[in-house]
């Protein structure tokens, strides 16, 4: 396989919510304005140590998020950064209104951020499993929504966030994940990362479960004579457009992949680009039309074929659908 | 209540206890905490007053039980088990993949579970739903629901005792599982809910407050609220989170948390003991 990346110096899983709350008291540390907001699962967010350090500047409202919302958006009309957390089930559905109006609507700048995406919630069942977040934030007008795929993207996009003036939503995995990449790569916000770069169609992929599968996909498909480009798309709003239709028009085929609904996640995002500027076939991979269930992570990832056998499968029959030249 | 009916309460509750730790260690993690500091509430209302029927799960007459904080359905799947609602082997299959006992109550899924909960704030407005149901339907089932304390601070559930206040809702009877802690740790120190049953009272409730652990005085209290003619009811349960499993009684990481073989098998023989020392 072709990286167009360095790869990690070492692959030891990391903690993502670790980096999140060690990097949010390092920022607070330099910037007085940052302030934490949480809702009763502070420890599941990894906020606790910031919480340590920096007490006065951290404050938990309980088991209510909507409130969270509407002070971190009172918060930011005093010029502060406010950053509140909870699961992205409760930060997308429980307080989508105040999030709207009061955050959005009201053009403050609050980083919201949800933890547990998708089937990463596992045994927390149906009820907190997120396959509709992303669509609910992509009807935002202006909000950026950025789902890192690893703890070394995740450090470098988060001051990224941080410091753009506006809204945001963080799709955060908080579990340990095995870095992709060495901390010498640069990301920026709003610009997908190509990690494989092969001709023949290309996978994009968003968020720590996916883009590690859609690796394994391509090495498997490579093993098979088939060289598919990945591409990290850790910002789903606003895509990045020009990518997406250059990589349209050399590769003629585009396979996304997410932990979340079909509608109006990443593969809505990308389809709306293409059938627009560059038509080309695409499959999207991910949740057709479901709720949630309980499980394990790794059956969850069968049950909803969000695997990198499934992956390969379908790049397989795009590769059937692509459009020949005339006389191949 | 008799004696014997005392005694054999307070064995039902061990025997549920017991039930409710084998099934989450059999998986190895789970809500133990607020699953076991409810057990006293449900024994009370699942072998006392519910009017409901295993063999018959979805029977339109009967009495209902919403479960708000539901995180608490390992407690809840121990006692439908021993009530014969469903087998109880099935308590072996908590959260594994394809189960029909997930973590957080799902009344598609599990014989006996009358309301989908586990976003909290959002039971007792469904028990509201279910009790105007009744009443515009005439239906004779009475209502019951449990909120958990933290689950208090969503302001959905006082705009849901605000709606069962104006509708006199007389066939809703809540409980508060108090048992002060939350996940981020003791109430005090997370969200405070001082003067808990003046809030109540005040927001026009039937309010009183008694010792969750203690059968004859949760029985007294749902008498008193049945008897209650214009106004829903709360039950504020002063309770332990955690209370009758050894290794996790008071601890306040033990809202989720990881149960080895042994630290079950340490907590069932001093259930055991417990048991034979009843008399
Ligand atoms: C809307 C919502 N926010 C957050 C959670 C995560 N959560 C599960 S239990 C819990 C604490 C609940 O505390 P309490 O109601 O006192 O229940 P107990 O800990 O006593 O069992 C939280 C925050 C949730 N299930 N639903
Ligand atoms: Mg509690």
């Amino acid at each position: 396989m072709n990286y167009a990346i360095t790869r990690p110096e070492g692959t030891d899983p990391v903690e993502m919510r670790a980096v999140y709350g060690s990097l949010l008291a390092d920022m607070a540390a330099k910037d007085e304005r940052i302030v934490v907001l949480d809702a009763d699962l502070m420890r599941a967010n990894g906020t606790f140590d910031y919480r340590e350090r920096f007490r006065d500047r951290w404050i938990d409202v309980g088991v209510a998020e909507a409130n969270m919302v509407g002070v971190a958006a009172g918060l930011s009309t005093t010029g502060m950064i406010p950053f509140p957390a909870t699961f992205t089930c409760f930060a997308a559905r429980r307080t989508f209104d105040q999030f709207f109006i009061s955050a959005n609507y009201a053009r403050q700048n609050v980083k919201l951020t949800g933890t547990d995406p998708g089937v990463a919630a596992a045994f927390n069942g149906g009820t907190h499993m997120s396959f509709e977040d992303i669509g609910l934030m992509r009807t935002i007008p202006g909000l950026y929504i950025c789902e890192p795929s690893d703890p070394v993207s995740l450090r470098k996009l988060i001051p990224q966030i941080t410091y753009r003036q506006g809204s945001s939503y963080l799709r955060l995995h908080r579990k340990a994940i095995a870095p992709i990449y060495s901390e010498s790569e640069e990301f920026e916000l709003g610009k997908g990362k190509v990690i494989v770069e092969g001709r023949d169609l290309t996978i994009i992929a968003t968020g720590a479960i996916m883009v590690a599968e859609a690796l394994k996909a391509a090495e498997a498909l490579s093993a098979r004579g088939v060289n598919a480009t990945v591409v990290d798309m850790h910002t789903v709003k606003p895509i990045d457009e020009a990518l997406v239709i250059d990589l349209a028009k050399k590769t003629g085929a585009i396979l996304t992949c997410e932990n979340h609904q079909v509608r109006n996640g990443l593969g809505s995002a990308v389809a709306e680009v293409l059938t627009e500027h560059a038509p080309v076939p695409q499959i999207r991979v991910g949740i057709k039309d479901e709720f949630g269930e309980v499980g394990t992570q790794e059956y969850l990832q069968q049950r909803f074929g969000l695997t990198a056998d499934n992956l390969v499968a379908e790049a397989q029959k795009l590769m059937a659908r692509k459009v020949q030249p005339v006389g191949a | 209540m008799t004696t014997d009916e005392l005694r054999d309460l307070k064995r039902k509750a061990i025997e549920i206890r017991r039930l409710t730790i084998d099934e989450i260690a059999h998986l190895g993690i789970g809500h133990v905490g607020g699953s076991v500091s409810i057990v006293e509430i449900l024994t009370i209302l699942y072998y006392r007053h519910l009017r409901n029927n295993p063999g018959n799960p979805k029977d339109p007459m009967r009495d209902k039980f919403v479960m708000s904080k539901g995180h608490a359905g390992p407690a809840l799947y121990a006692v439908l088990a021993d009530r014969g609602f469903f087998p109880r082997e099935m308590l072996h299959t908590l959260n594994q993949g394809g189960t029909s006992l997930p973590s957080h109550c799902d009344m598609n899924r599990t014989p006996g579970i009358d309301m989908t909960t586990g976003s909290l704030g959002q039971g007792l407005s469904a028990a509201v739903g279910i009790a105007l149901g009744h009443r515009i339907q005439n239906l004779p089932g009475r209502v019951f629901s449990l909120i958990g304390d933290g689950d208090t601070n969503e302001g959905q559930t006082w705009e849901a005792a605000m709606s069962a206040a104006m509708y006199g809702l007389s066939n809703l009877i809540a409980f508060t599982d108090y048992n002060k802690m939350q996940i981020d740790g003791h109430i005090d120190d997370v969200m405070k809910t001082d003067h808990l049953a003046d809030r109540w009272t005040s927001f026009g409730w039937f309010t009183q407050q008694i010792d969750g652990h203690d059968f004859e005085a949760l029985d007294s209290a749902i008498q008193a609220a049945l008897q209650e003619p214009n106004r829903p009811s709360m039950i504020i349960a002063d309770t332990i989170k955690g209370r009758g499993v050894s290794f996790c009684e008071g601890d306040f990481k033990n809202h989720n948390m990881p149960i080895t073989a042994e630290l079950a098998k340490e907590a069932i023989a001093a259930l055991d003991k417990e048991e034979e020392a009843l008399v």
